[in-house]
């Protein structure tokens, strides 16, 4: 992100190897903390409502998180190279009716899909473009196509609506059906996350997103064509919020021109209460995803304990204040230990 | 040495370029309007179109501040529904409006603290901090007022918020707006605490090092941001004659689309108010003539984006080519 300075994690100022294993450690442990606040949560939700973990309610958490996951999984790639996609709520909502009208005049659920991906791309495209090759703040570009798109969604879906009575029965019932408790889509939304995880972890140009959201003058000067990766990330990005949208379908059955209205404030959140920093170069997707579990299970669980809904909103906000006020303290509290600890052996 | 002043001065001048340019813009499009759109010019539409851009000038104000120092507040439009709502929810206690009003402007006060210490003494981006209180003032909003509309303030206060002054179009509420916005050009553009701004927006850490007193800064610039949200907030619920939590929902994205087509950049450091006004003026004025000409609400939206995305493209192009020409020059 370009609003402030960048802050240079802490781990990138300390050669010593012990310290990187302790910084490596603390970031584990801060996936660790969210599972762990995730099922505490859950642990006590169970307590006060013995129904809350029947084998519906667990899909239904389950089904939940999976779109919010895919999304931020997209996101949290975007964000790792220090720049921002507020435009994924919006491409949410036009792929998941471009799917559902395809899908309306009798297509092939396949194709849908398929149609739903490319759309996200050809969005993604343009996001990264603009961004990349224009060299301009990709806050206030996709600012721009957030409401560029959303204006063409509302021309071309006007007051049409797509309900679950207009899809075939194979489509929705893929939406809902699932291996017992394990929805077919939380299936996908796995498969996806591992398959994205292991690619910024093993291959060359997933470390490279690393690289340059950590300091892009110094990740050009290192031979990364930083363009060309910031330009895959965005086009990533897009064809997750293209799933998104298809999966949406196949889940609620009801797509109108206001659907993933909102959405991108709820998919920053996730991946920032996940640890991906905002000014780039840490976080995973898996953090990510926990993130999304952790943000969505909420919903599910204040009103499972008898908590009004007003309750929501609120709470998830100050979560996610809380949540990257902590871990600015760790990360604090971190660099001191490392810094006594390198004076005592230096 | 001489190469990098040149680039500084065609910077400055494609900068300045493009205010007034904005401010061209505006001109030409009220010109065109008051010619050829059916009833653009009677008095109603022109307080409407005064009354409806009046709270995203107002919050403009002190946005501008933050973002020429270098951050963003997205909590502003939260800060204007929760002080809606506590208006709302004190006014059904009993409470006289003299009373509540004070509180409002406190409470506002103090949101825009909260987001100021979290900014500046944990050091966190103001981005990621201010989406985290957009949802949680919204959020204790909505726990405050529930789902009701609270409409019965006292009708003086209505009139005021919503009337004009005799049978011009300028409304009531527009002469305090002057008086602020007279008040943030001279702080901006006049004081030491506005070039320090300037400063800290180019390179927070030269800032530091000259021996301006970066956090505090933020920490006032962060308050009054607040302030004013609550002011706007309180202006709000009178104009409309309507406390709800969710009032002005998606504010803050008008008031940064406003400030950037204005040509304050985002990176900090650089622009003018008088940009900023013009592009939050030059929105309002397309909007109403727009919505004069049966253009529909989502063919606007597509408009103000391409707007905000020509906005940053447009300097940028300019001043890539005005540096072509001048390397030109010199060979």
């Amino acid at each position: 992100m370009t609003v402030t300075a960048p802050n240079p994690a802490p781990a990138a100022e300390v050669p010593k190897s012990s310290g990187t294993r302790l910084v490596d450690r603390v970031f584990r442990m801060r996936e660790l903390a969210i599972l762990v606040v995730f099922l505490v949560m859950i642990a006590v939700t169970q307590a006060g409502n013995s129904e809350f973990l029947s084998e519906q309610g667990i899909k239904d958490l389950l089904l939940n998180a999976t779109i919010l996951v895919l999304v931020a999984t997209g996101q949290s790639l975007v964000v790792i190279t220090r720049n921002v996609d507020l435009s994924v709520g919006s491409t949410l909502g036009i792929s998941a009716f471009a799917a559902g009208l395809y899908l309306q005049d009798g297509g092939n659920p396949v194709v849908a899909i398929a149609l739903a991906v490319l759309l996200g791309i050809g969005f993604g495209l343009l996001n990264g473009l603009l961004v990349s090759f224009g060299q301009v703040p990709a806050l206030v570009v996709t600012l721009g196509t957030l409401y560029i798109i959303r204006g063409i969604d509302s021309i071309w879906v006007g007051s049409r609506q797509i309900t679950a009575a207009d899809l075939p029965d194979g489509f929705v019932d893929f939406g809902s059906g699932g291996v017992s408790a394990v929805p077919y889509l939380a299936l996908i939304a796995l498969a996806v996350l591992v398959a994205t995880a292991y690619c910024l972890r093993q291959f060359g140009s997933g470390r490279e997103l690393y690289a340059l959201g950590s300091n892009p003058e110094a990740a050009r000067l290192a031979g990364i064509p930083v363009r060309k990766r910031i330009l895959i990330a965005y086009t990533f990005c897009g064809a997750l919020a293209g799933l998104a949208g298809a999966l949406y379908l196949a889940r609620f059955g009801n797509v109108d021109s206001s659907t993933g209205n909102g959405y991108e404030l709820t998919v920053v959140s996730a991946v920032v209460v996940g640890g991906v920093v905002f000014t780039g170069g840490s976080g995973s997707v898996y953090g990510a995803a926990l993130g999304a579990l952790l943000l969505t299970s909420i919903n599910s669980v204040l009103p499972a304990l008898g908590v009004s809904s007003v309750w929501v909103m609120a709470i998830n906000g100050i979560l996610l204040v809380l949540a990257i006020a902590v871990d600015r303290i760790v990360a604090l509290r971190v660099a001191s230990a490392l810094k006594k600890r390198n004076a005592r052996h230096g | 040495m001489a190469d990098f002043s040149l680039a500084r001065a065609i910077r400055g001048s494609s900068l300045k370029r493009w205010d007034s340019a904005v401010g061209v813009l505006l001109v030409v499009v009220l010109l065109l309007s008051f010619g050829f759109v059916d009833g653009f010019g009677n008095g109603l539409n022109l307080s409407f179109l005064i009354g409806n851009t009046l709270p995203i000038a107002l919050v403009a104000l002190p946005m501008t501040l933050l973002v020429v120092s270098g951050e963003i507040d997205l909590s502003v439009a939260s800060t204007v529904g929760l002080s809606g709502a506590v208006m709302g929810a004190l006014w059904n206690q009993g409470l006289t409006i003299e009373v509540i009003i004070p509180i409002c402007l406190v409470l506002g006060a103090g949101c825009g603290l909260v987001n100021g210490l979290l900014v500046t003494r944990l050091g966190l981006p103001s981005l990621a901090v201010t989406i985290g209180t957009m949802a949680a003032y919204r959020g204790i909003a909505q726990i405050v007022l529930g789902s009701d509309a609270v409409t019965d303030f006292p009708t003086q206060y209505l009139d005021f918020a919503a009337g004009r002054i005799g049978d011009t179009f300028v409304p009531y509420a527009f002469f305090p707006f002057v008086v602020l916005l007279a008040i943030a050009v001279v702080a901006l553009h006049a004081t030491p605490f506005g070039r320090s701004l300037f400063a800290i927006g180019a390179s927070e850490e030269a800032a530091r090092f000259a021996g301006i007193r970066v956090k505090r800064h933020k920490l006032i610039l962060f308050t009054v941001t607040g302030l004013t949200a609550s002011l706007t907030g309180i202006f709000w619920a009178l104009h409309y004659a309507s406390a709800r939590y969710d009032n002005a929902t998606g504010l803050e994205l008008s008031v940064i689309a406003a400030v950037l087509l204005g040509g304050i950049d985002f990176d900090g450091g650089k622009g003018t108010l008088g940009g900023a006004i013009a592009g939050v003026f030059l929105l309002g004025a397309l909007q109403n003539v727009m919505s004069l000409q049966d253009v529909s609400a989502q063919s606007q939206i597509v408009v103000t984006g391409v707007l905000l995305v020509l906005s940053v493209l447009g300097p940028r192009v300019a001043r890539q080519v005005s540096l072509a020409r001048a390397s030109q020059r010199l060979t």
